[in-house]
């Protein structure tokens, strides 16, 4: 098992969500995930750094690749400092969306990866930590 | 940034010019970033004298503040040379030397002073060769960035082609990152294509879509819809097995739109929807294949 390995990529724009992508698809790519595992963590980070940088006004993601019970894992921690979710509950249900979007991210999210937590204080911001295992 | 008054002794260096300037060339022909592979002896020459007279003509003013009024001329003339040296392909060390190097060859003509008038001479040209290397590097950065805008640009109208397959058939390949500048110059070259050529039918292709997440969703949901408004029927192609699992999973539907796993599937759907279909030349060699 390689030594783990810790990566920050900041997340302001656009373009920061696509280099993100890139970034965890590198990791996953080094864990040996399967095609469908990268796909699916890929997908789940382009996710959380959207919501970061359309409604977080932008924050930093944090990439950690890990060895747990002698399974390698990649942990993805997205926080934000907007402002904030003020119903979690909502935010969670498929279809609800305050931005016009399909509103199926978080809860889209959830579902592609093996541990979701979202940690969220109205006025102080998100952060939300997702991993897959391999 | 507080301007002091020059102490520099212009006149002095100035009667000394074209030894300063011989110098100077001579000294940046010598040195190991040298890019005589990038730059005449000539363009060198023209360069160096219009830094050094410019550069006077800004200690003429007395001020040293290169951000002011007096130094315009200076900055105009870094700003030129800098953006040229990007298109020609110089590092940015290499740029910023070029006006760092002026530093020994303008500190010559000043051994005539006496040493202290001397030591503040030079204390105070060296801060103002580091400021205007400052100047080089920032412009030099902006034009980079400049280079890459354009080429940003350039590869959003370039990587989505519309293309004809058929009468009534348009394909959209799609290639690369669908964010949200480039899918409304996709959406907009798909309409205006189904104008141009009347076709019922377009295939959207993301066989070159790395990634589908909600967001590209939504843009595809979006341009099937306004498609289908002008009066063209969209189909999705190259959809692959792990995007196939990863949307089920992320909870999106594509209502009503054909999807195929290859563009030649859907190419068959569209032509049989036409009432055309391919049929073989020679049944014995298109069995045997």
């Amino acid at each position: 098992m390689a030594a783990s390995e810790r990566v920050t990529v900041a997340l302001r724009t656009q373009e920061d969500v696509v280099s993100l992508r890139h970034r965890v698809r590198e990791q996953a790519v080094v864990l040996r995930f399967s095609l469908l595992d990268q796909t699916k963590i890929v997908t789940a980070a382009s996710e959380l750094a959207r919501n970061a940088v359309i409604y977080g006004g932008g924050g930093e993601a944090i990439i950690e690749t890990s060895l747990n019970n002698g399974r390698d894992g990649l942990t993805l921690t997205v926080i934000d400092h907007g402002p904030g979710i003020p119903n979690v509950e909502d935010a969670m249900r498929a279809g609800f969306s305050t931005g016009g979007g399909l509103g199926l991210g978080l809860s889209g999210t959830r579902r592609l990866v093996d541990e979701f937590e979202l940690r969220s204080e109205v006025g102080q911001g998100t952060s939300v930590r997702i991993v897959r295992w391999k | 940034m507080t301007s002091t008054r020059s102490v520099t002794p212009v006149p002095l260096v100035r009667a000394k010019y074209e030894t300063v300037l011989e110098s100077w060339i001579a000294e940046q022909k010598r040195s190991a970033t040298a890019r005589p592979d990038l730059i005449s002896d000539s363009d060198l020459a023209r360069q160096s004298s219009e830094v050094l007279s410019t550069l006077l003509e800004g200690l003429d003013s007395g001020s040293l503040d290169v951000s002011g009024p007096a130094w315009e001329h200076m900055r105009a003339a870094l700003r030129g040379i800098s953006l040229s040296r990007v298109r020609l392909g110089f590092s940015p060390s290499e740029t910023v030397l070029f006006i760092l190097s002026l530093k020994e060859p303008i500190f010559d003509p000043l051994q005539e002073l006496d040493p202290s008038n001397r030591a503040e001479a030079i204390l105070e040209l060296n801060k103002l060769i580091d400021r205007l290397a400052l100047v080089t590097s920032e412009v030099y950065q902006q034009g980079r960035e400049e280079v890459i805008l354009r080429q940003q640009q350039e590869m959003l109208e370039l990587s989505t082609p519309v293309v004809k397959l058929w009468q009534g058939i348009l394909a959209l390949p799609l290639i690369g990152t669908l964010d949200s500048e480039r899918t409304q110059v996709v959406m907009e070259s798909l309409l205006q294509a189904i104008v141009d050529t009347g076709s019922t039918i377009a295939i959207i292709d993301i066989t070159g879509v790395p990634t589908v997440d909600t967001k590209v969703a939504q843009h595809l949901i979006q341009t099937v819809a306004a498609a289908r408004l002008m009066g063209a029927d969209c189909m999705i192609s190259g959809i692959r097995p792990q995007i196939a699992q990863t949307i089920i999973h992320l909870g999106i539907t594509l209502p009503d739109v054909v999807t195929k796993a290859t563009l030649a599937d859907a190419f068959l759907v569209a032509l049989d929807r036409l009432g055309q279909h391919v049929v073989a030349t020679d049944p014995v060699s298109a069995a045997g294949r």
